[in-house]
């Protein structure tokens, strides 16, 4: 069984975003390991990018924080590695196409299979340019995870068809950052996933607080949530540990049975 | 693979949000290019409003001083708003308002595509709204109140460099966050499929004219035809009806600002690798591991770190050929062309006229050159005296 499947395996998953390398590569180690400890499930590690076109401006910051400490996509694989001896948390990459395409998307996929990571979400690369990338990381077990917006509608069944580790569900219009109020139809979107295929489905963009945990954990098998945590690293910096730890703590205990 | 592939350049590299918005523009533009009713409003459009044909002029005395081939401009600098831009969005516009959409949203460098977006919204009756580069809103501060004149809200982007990519990244993020009643107009032959080729369709009405006008007066097709080259619509306009005429030489002219072995450049074609950014795979300014490269040039329309897939693709098949042209060349030829020929042409395409300075008396008095001069420079007037170390005040 892949480690990102163990995610969803026995109860709602709490999925938390930081951006690898804000404020060290060191701290975003000890980060992973700190929201494991709180209850995460599955974390995904955000490559910084100079251009970052689907993110709000607190995720904007980090990337230029991560970039500006010297942060490199071959540093980024060293840490993974060190971090994979000692944890199982499955690992995912938030990153722009732009890196794996000038790394080389075989060279990518088989460092990310040497180091563990477990799968790629790439924000700019829909279901028609999928193939490009596929393939590939499939023949290292790298799985390609599919993002579904409040714009896809009738798209929805064919790209979710064969879907693999999970769905992410984008909850809202526009970038991402916390909202106080979401308003598309998740149930909806979930129940269409739902009607065609296992794979589980998580959603994000968005969510902030214990009730929207509790909300979309009730109809979706996950909730991500990204800005409110890099948010915490950004106010605390290398102090921040404990207060990811109380944060999340507290999310997770919001999560739907 | 998806559509709009020119070699394996181009494609349609944006977040699922706008996909289905982005087909619905595929859908519109097949409909309307071929809609009588469409057509015959944008002909009108551009013959009545933006003063098309623009002119194709030959220039004697810099033809006689220089010695060598017979040179024409395309006065694109002539056009209604005083740039090729005017060509794009007076279609764009026409299209997003056929589409039903209210508001459009438009990224600007130098700031005149965001003058000729705001002026097709004013007559279109559009809600508008311009993202320019907070430094850019600074070098071009007389067309931000052009803009806002013309009724359209100026947004300065302060994230990344603060220049015409950042601007990009503002509009396909305001646009993701609302696409029901807005179209993105896009600017240049870049982006996601359709755009490089809509824009591309609705700029190529500059080579249209000019090879029915060359051949009017010359009896014959030119030796060279040239341009500049940012993103690379007005060379596109001005390339696309000569690319099966194989005798004619393509040469688009990039902004090398201090120089391609220096870090202070946008010339893409000399020093970008591939890469997929904004939408498209195509040739891109960044380092190692794929980070976009701040670009500079003394030319707020060139100052981009990508180029048109279309323009990689002419590229590789050798169809085209690009050359850069430095600051201090651009600007001998923005003061050259109005000594010599009472034109004050835009530093944008005083770069392609920088080329031209170079290659036209190596050529024979029997061969001719088409420049296109895309746009006027009245804009660039006090940044060229500052340049030159006049203090101006506007």
């Amino acid at each position: 069984m892949s480690r990102i499947k163990n995610a969803f395996d026995k109860k709602k998953a709490f999925i938390g975003f930081l951006t690898a390398g804000d404020p060290t590569l060191d701290k975003t180690e000890e980060f992973v390991l700190e929201m494991e400890r709180a209850g995460a499930a599955l974390v995904e590690l955000g490559i910084p990018f100079s251009d970052p076109i689907a993110d709000g401006p607190v995720i904007q910051e980090a990337n230029v924080r991560s970039l500006s400490a010297g942060c490199t996509t071959d540093k980024i694989f060293d840490m993974v590695a060190s971090l994979r001896q000692k944890t199982e948390i499955p690992l995912v990459f938030l990153s722009y196409l732009n890196t794996l395409y000038k790394y080389g998307y075989d060279r990518f996929c088989k460092r990310c299979q040497e180091s563990g990571i477990d799968g790629v979400i790439i924000p700019d690369l829909p279901f028609e340019e999928r193939e490009e990338l596929a393939p590939i990381a499939s023949q290292y077990g790298i799985d390609v995870i599919t993002m579904v917006a409040p714009t896809s509608k009738e798209r929805i069944k064919n790209m979710v068809k064969d879907a693999s580790g999970f769905i992410y569900v984008v909850s809202s219009m526009g970038v991402t950052g916390a909202r106080s109020e979401i308003t598309t139809d998740v149930g909806e979107i979930i129940d269409t996933i739902r009607s065609a295929t296992d794979t589980p489905a998580a959603v994000g963009f968005g969510i902030n607080t214990k009730q929207q945990a509790a909300t979309y954990s009730a109809i979706a098998d996950g909730v991500i949530v990204g800005s409110a945590i890099v948010k915490i690293i950004a106010q605390y910096g290398e102090d921040a540990a404990p207060k990811l730890y109380e944060y999340i703590s507290e999310m997770v205990s919001g999560l739907a049975e | 693979m998806s559509k709009g592939r020119y070699g394996k350049h181009g494609g349609q590299y944006i977040p699922e949000t706008l996909m289905n918005e982005i087909h619905a523009l595929e859908d519109a533009y097949e409909h309307y290019k071929n809609d009588p009713e469409f057509v015959a409003e944008l002909d009108k459009l551009n013959r009545e409003y933006a003063g098309r044909p623009s002119l194709l002029y030959y220039a004697e005395k810099m033809t006689k001083k220089l010695g060598g081939a017979k040179i024409y401009f395309k006065r694109e600098d002539l056009n209604h708003t005083g740039s090729h831009k005017i060509n794009n969005v007076l279609g764009q516009v026409l299209l997003a308002k056929k589409m039903g959409k209210t508001r459009v949203i438009a990224e600007t460098g130098a700031g005149q595509h965001g003058v000729a977006t705001a002026t097709a919204a004013a007559l279109l009756n559009m809600e508008c709204e311009i993202y320019m580069g907070k430094e850019d809103t600074i070098r071009q501060a007389l067309n931000v109140y052009r803009m806002e004149l013309l009724g359209a809200t100026v947004h300065p982007v302060e994230t990344g460099t603060a220049t015409l990519k950042d601007a990009v990244n503002a509009c396909m993020q305001e646009w993701t966050a609302r696409v029901d009643d807005t179209l993105y107009v896009l600017g240049s032959v870049m982006g996601p499929h359709p755009f490089p080729m809509i824009v591309r369709d609705f700029q190529s009405v500059i080579s249209k004219e000019a090879r029915a006008q060359i051949l009017e007066l010359e009896g014959r097709l030119p030796d060279v035809v040239m341009a500049c080259v940012g993103g690379g619509s007005n060379a596109m306009g001005s390339f696309y009806e000569f690319i099966n005429d194989k005798e004619v030489r393509l040469i688009g002219c990039e902004a090398a600002g201090h120089g391609v072995d220096t870090d202070k450049t946008a010339a893409t074609m000399a020093v970008g690798t591939e890469g997929v950014f904004h939408g498209m795979k195509s040739y891109f300014c960044q380092d190692e591991y794929g980070q976009i490269a701040p670009v500079y040039s003394i030319s707020a329309g060139l100052d981009y770190p990508g180029v048109g897939p279309e323009h990689a693709y002419l590229k590789d098949i050798g169809r085209a050929e690009y050359v850069p042209v430095t600051d201090e060349e651009a600007v001998q030829a923005f003061e050259y062309i109005a000594r010599e020929e009472g034109i004050i042409a835009a530093i944008e395409s005083s770069h392609a006229v920088a080329h031209l300075l170079k290659i036209a008396p190596e050529m024979d008095k029997d061969q001719i050159i088409i420049c296109t001069l895309s746009g006027r420079g009245d804009k660039d007037v006090a940044a060229i005296a500052r340049y030159r170390g006049i203090d101006l005040h506007e």
